[in-house]
């Protein structure tokens, strides 16, 4: 009973901040919607000679444009309404079947991205020479703007036949493994000397030292990582999506939208993928908690 | 097998060092940790090394236990090289800190050396249990280690070194971070310890009155280099309790350390 009180008010007390963070971005949202749309809704009362338009009016009216500059929360929040329950899924126009497409190849993106940053990492860790030979590439691979490779990923990886969701799943890759194969390798150089002589008394061979050792004190490290990784593998699944002609995903729906000026639908997508990305990592965090618990973590 | 036949060869000798010495090589120069170090320890001995910081009290307790490499002399640890005896498993080693495993309960801490011993499961379970009831920790077993007070985790750490079941026990410092109550508590469980186990024990210590009140034989070191100063044979009984540290004979030990400690001590 006590416990319920307290995991309602801990509930409260975690979620009111959000709460308030939400509300003050949503009035700077109108406030910024009225502001970019009027000069627009003042030329089309000029045009059709209305003289007499009110303040109050001019407000209404920002907030309901077709083609607006800024579309306002409730205009996008309605397009989401309209294109995620009012369609079917199997629709093109659906933006749960584009949201999909979007979240298949982010994951698995994210995934290959895990587990190649993740063995780069052990190799690194083990090996002098990698770390010399590797470390270098792994971060200059990051100075080139993912922009100008993606398409090139794409038409390469088209011409020996690999097509579909995989190509854009290796930009979200290229983008995923870095952040886990640095922290990683933190993670796993993070063992305290005292813990690693232990092992040496116990005569504890490498592959024994990494797993009782090494990787239990790493998983904090990737857990932090790989909450950066899952995001940018968004982005990387996004861009992906651009230069194979706005087929689907909700880099589609961006492209098609800035073709036909379609400002509702850009902004309905982008809201889709910042609600998705929130909760990817948010799924991560709630992994963490649970592998914390695991590992005896005091409760903070 | 053949670890018992060779300390029987030498003479109940488990521990043997000769001209052994240690220089670091630092940017402002080698360092002399060790100097010519002579050193005998018979089985079933309790052996301290005291001294001032720098005195290479701990680095002599690491080269026994292979975890640094002597540039001169040989070391011989239950009738091997320090190296096979480490690979033997023929000690266990309590750090300064209890160095427990943050994600293991104490009893996964203690069954720890005992996974990578490639024991079975019932083995360690059996393992786990004798030791934690030899240090007093019995129903302990499911908690983490930040879930006890300094002393307890120290006794884990004790249990875990115990659960090897080795023939001999280094310990550097392993009561040094408690408060002295604490500290007495655990000097007089660690003795009681010792005469269940009929262990070989070598200990480092910078505590005069805890040095004489454990040891069998006492090792004076003095620093730069670090050198041995005096072997003291204790002649105290090998049964003794806390009140034995009023008595004269505690006391004229207890002052042939002081003396020692400050003859071998340079000012400089």
């Amino acid at each position: 009973m006590t416990n319920d009180v307290k995991g309602k008010q801990n509930w409260i007390s975690r979620a009111s901040p959000v709460l308030v963070v939400t509300a003050v971005i949503i009035a700077i949202w109108y406030a910024a919607t009225v502001f970019l749309n009027a000069p627009f809704q003042k030329d089309i009362y000029k045009r059709g000679n209305n003289t007499t338009w009110t303040t109050s009016q001019l407000i209404k009216d920002t907030m309901s444009q077709k083609r607006p500059v800024l579309p306002s929360p409730h205009q996008v929040i309605n397009e989401i309404y309209k294109t995620t329950v009012l369609k079917k899924i199997t629709s093109k126009r659906s933006l749960i079947y584009h949201s999909w497409v979007t979240l298949s190849t982010t994951l698995v993106g994210f995934l290959i991205g895990s587990v190649l940053g993740i063995l780069l990492a052990v190799g690194i860790v083990h090996s002098r020479t990698l770390d010399k030979s590797l470390m270098p590439w792994v971060i200059s691979s990051q100075t080139i703007p993912i922009l100008a490779v993606a398409p090139m990923i794409i038409v390469v990886l088209n011409a020996i036949g690999v097509q579909g969701l995989l190509p854009k799943a290796f930009i979200s890759t290229y983008l995923s493994f870095f952040p886990i194969t640095v922290g990683m390798v933190k993670g796993l150089r993070s063992p305290d000397v005292l813990y690693l002589d232990l092992m040496r008394t116990y005569s504890a061979n490498k592959w024994q030292t990494f797993w009782k050792l090494r990787w239990p004190s790493a998983l904090p490290y990737l857990f932090a990582s790989m909450k950066i990784a899952i995001s940018i593998a968004m982005v990387g699944a996004i861009v992906g999506e651009l230069p194979t002609g706005a087929v689907a995903g909700l880099g589609a729906r961006l492209l098609a939208g800035s073709y036909y000026g379609q400002t509702v639908q850009i902004w309905s997508a982008l809201v889709m993928a910042a609600f998705l990305a929130g909760t990817l990592v948010a799924l991560v965090g709630v992994a963490n908690t649970y592998v914390d618990k695991r590992m005896g973590v005091k409760a903070q | 097998m053949v670890r018992k036949v060779n300390s029987k060869n030498q003479s109940q000798s488990v521990i043997e060092a000769k001209k052994l010495s240690l220089t670091f090589e630092t940017n402002d120069g080698p360092v002399h940790a060790l100097s010519d170090i002579d050193l005998t320890v018979k089985e079933g001995e309790f052996v301290s090394f005291i001294g001032p910081s720098g005195c290479g009290k701990t680095t002599l307790l690491r080269v026994i236990a292979d975890l640094e490499t002597p540039t001169a002399g040989t070391i011989e640890v239950d009738g091997m090289s320090a190296h096979e005896a480490r690979l033997a498993r023929a000690y266990g080693y309590v750090f300064q800190a209890a160095a427990l495993y943050p994600w293991r309960t104490i009893g996964r801490n203690i069954s720890l050396p005992l996974e990578i011993m490639g024991l079975s499961k019932a083995e360690q379970k059996a393992r786990v249990q004798k030791n934690l009831e030899l240090v007093d920790l019995a129903g302990f077993e499911q908690k983490y280690p930040w879930q006890l007070s300094g002393g307890m985790q120290q006794r884990a750490s004790i249990a875990r070194a115990l659960a090897v079941e080795p023939d001999i026990l280094l310990m550097d410092e392993p009561f040094g971070a408690l408060d002295e109550i604490v500290r007495d508590h655990l000097n007089e469980q660690l003795l009681k310890l010792w005469d269940k186990t009929k262990k070989t024990v070598v200990f480092v210590t910078h505590s005069i009155p805890e040095a004489v009140f454990l040891s069998s034989k006492i090792v004076v070191m003095s620093p730069r280099p670090g050198r041995i100063f005096d072997v003291i044979e204790s002649t105290l009984p090998r049964d003794r309790t806390l009140d034995i540290r009023e008595t004269p004979e505690f006391l004229e030990l207890s002052h042939r350390v002081r003396e020692g400690l400050r003859e071998g001590h340079s000012y400089d």
